[in-house]
């Protein structure tokens, strides 16, 4: 197998002078390239501390954070920058893109950063909207997207960097449950065809049942990390734009 | 391209938000342009006015004659020395003077008074003298004649008509003994009190004999056509002549003038800063609200990858571009403003105005059309721009992504 992510012994505090807080407490996680993982756990759990610290936004008092043979805890703040730029790709909750952007340049901007050539930018960009369903919206403004559209946009600005791994934090929570059905499709049919590494904290049952593993976390700590058997196949990828 | 592209594009996020902070900035540069080029319009208007009367704008005399204004120090003409001032480029007209002090008599009535010796037709490129003649007529050409020219207060005092003759006693050159009779053949009218009750001239060649200082003269008197190189042209004709000259701009003459002008424009520098320091203000509370309200975006900016360097970059084209708008249609709108001011002058009236033509002064108020009026304040609201444009340079720099995407 081919690991992703090692995670070591992990331990994150916020106010450490004042009242501590242990975020996440003592984590030893390993992905294998190609897993659709869900972090789960109650509110406060630490599931977008642990996300935040494997995508580099942050740092981890204890421990080791290796992804594909990268320490990230060993980067400096630029470095952390450039590897985030090519390693992840970033699915947040909402306000995911830039407004007075498009979509289709939105997701350029991630191969702009790259610095990309312009022919291969504007070819990817096709092929990703051509994926997540959305070819006649390239063009328009994300406040002229529905919250499901935008969402959709942000996995193929997540993606148009060709990451090893997709952090995705809550990408359904404000999203009606068609919309949130159709993005999981897209993400999990991605996953499925292209081999590519999910990993996303979520509340929503509905994530968790497509999920291939779910990782329980309760005060920090893991409390359970499940293998299940994947469904995914039984959903059609809805390209329909909403 | 696509950091600019993309600071464009942010810079029209909130259209009105950027047009309130671009017409703020366009005001002020129209206002601040419009005030200093009346300002300098009324100062040069002033200083023109000013040198015209009697000083000129920059006088030559033998080294040392400033210090102690005698006949003593008076300099020996020298044709050479006339001509090398005369064709510097910046000289409009030159003409030579001797000047020295006499008492004026008439039947039982004797008064101090100046005695100009002044180049009947050089002087009046100077201060237009033949134009100040209120009764009677100016000097002839190349005039010989013991003839006079009296200011209204000195015959007045002096109880003395035009046609009647004037008695002149004085010490001349070196101690010689100076007296001499001449016949008034006009009287010249200054609004200056000071001026209007002491001056007498007469003929050049006329005051040298009656100083006993034939072929001397106690200054050059230079008309420029334009003071914004006059301590420069000063110096230039300085070294040309050598040092036993002393070359004197109005500014060294009148040095109280000068500190009346500058006090002048400092407060006006006063009213333009606080002016300036009002629109800062109000630039400054609207970055601040953008920068609030992007918070989350730049640190999402940052999480997928963008480099803070490259945000500070798009924040200050975004900044600076914000800036350079307002400014330039500011100084575009103010084109026209200041010619039509300049062309067509603010006029006084009533008694203002006449105070204005008792002193010799014409009532305008003109606008001044220097161009670099124009860029300075450009350069001083681009420098405001990036001063400002600092501010969420800062934010940027201390971003803490975390921080900033925490809902």
């Amino acid at each position: 197998m081919d690991t992703i992510i090692d995670a070591h012994q992990v331990t994150k505090t916020y106010n450490p002078k004042a009242i501590p807080v242990v975020a996440v407490n003592d984590v030893h996680m390993h992905i294998e390239r190609g897993e659709f993982t869900a972090l789960v756990g109650p509110s406060g759990s630490g599931k977008t501390t642990l996300l935040n610290l494997i995508g580099g936004l942050d740092k981890p008092d204890t421990g080791s954070i290796v992804i594909h043979g990268t320490d990230i805890t060993r980067l400096s703040a630029n470095q952390l920058i450039d590897f985030r730029l090519r390693n992840i790709g970033f699915v947040f909750q909402a306000f995911n893109l830039i407004p007075v952007l498009s979509a289709r340049e939105n997701v350029e901007l991630i191969m702009q950063l790259q610095r990309a050539p312009k022919a291969e930018i504007r070819k990817r960009a096709a092929i990703l909207f051509d994926q997540i369903g959305l070819t006649d919206k390239m063009d328009t403004r994300p406040a002229q997207l529905s919250g499901g559209q935008q969402q959709r946009v942000a996995v193929a600005r997540a993606l148009a960097s060709r990451p090893q791994v997709v952090l995705a934090d809550e990408p359904t929570a404000n999203l009606d449950s068609k919309s949130a059905s159709n993005l999981l499709d897209i993400m999990s049919k991605l996953n499925r065809e292209e081999n590519m590494t999910f990993i996303f904290s979520t509340h929503d049952q509905r994530v968790i049942e497509r999920a291939r593993r779910v990782i329980t976390l309760v005060d920090g700590k893991i409390a359970s990390d499940t293998a299940r058997v994947d469904t995914s196949h039984r959903h059609d990828v809805q390209t329909n734009p909403e | 391209m696509w950091l600019l592209k993309l600071a464009w594009k942010n810079l029209w996020r909130n259209r009105s938000r950027t047009l309130v902070t671009q017409s703020a900035i366009f005001f002020a540069v129209l206002l601040s342009v419009t005030t200093s080029s009346l300002q300098d319009g009324v100062f040069d208007h002033f200083v023109r006015n000013m040198v015209s009367y009697y000083s000129g704008y920059i006088q030559v005399h033998r080294a040392g004659y400033w210090e102690q204004q005698t006949l003593d120090n008076a300099a020996v003409r020298n044709k050479t020395v006339e001509s090398v001032i005369a064709n510097h480029p910046d000289v409009n007209a030159l003409a030579s003077r001797i000047e020295s002090y006499a008492l004026a008599s008439v039947d039982e009535i004797t008064k101090g008074c100046v005695v100009i010796g002044v180049e009947p037709d050089a002087e009046p490129q100077i201060t237009q003298l033949n134009q100040r003649v209120a009764s009677g007529r100016y000097f002839e050409y190349n005039d010989q004649r013991s003839v006079a020219l009296l200011s209204e207060g000195l015959a007045k005092r002096l109880q003395l008509p035009v046609g009647d003759t004037v008695i002149l006693i004085s010490q001349g050159y070196h101690g010689a003994m100076a007296a001499g009779k001449y016949r008034v053949i006009g009287l010249v009218r200054f609004g200056s009190p000071e001026l209007n009750d002491q001056l007498l001239y007469l003929p050049l060649p006329v005051a040298q004999t009656f100083f006993s200082a034939e072929n001397l003269v106690t200054s050059y008197v230079l008309s420029l056509a334009t003071d914004k190189n006059l301590e420069r042209t000063a110096a230039s004709i300085h070294r040309s002549i050598g040092k036993k000259y002393e070359v004197m701009t109005w500014k060294e003459m009148m040095p109280e003038v000068d500190q009346h002008i500058q006090t002048d424009k400092g407060t006006m520098y006063i009213i333009s800063g606080i002016l300036y320091l009002l629109i800062g203000f109000g630039i400054f509370g609207t970055l601040l609200m953008l920068m609030a309200e992007r918070k989350y975006e730049l640190g999402m900016l940052v999480a997928i990858g963008m480099k803070k360097q490259k945000l500070m970059v798009v924040l200050l084209v975004e900044s600076v571009l914000n800036v350079v708008v307002g400014c330039v249609a500011g100084m575009l709108a103010s084109v026209p403003l200041v010619w039509y001011l300049h062309v067509y002058p603010i006029r006084f009236s009533g008694e203002l105005a006449e105070a204005y033509q008792r002193f010799g002064f014409e009532p305008v108020f003109p606008a001044s059309t220097d161009g670099w009026l124009f860029i300075v304040q450009g350069i001083v609201v681009l420098a405001m721009g990036f001063l400002l444009s600092l501010y969420p340079l800062l934010k940027v720099w201390r971003l803490d992504v975390v921080t900033a995407m925490r809902k």
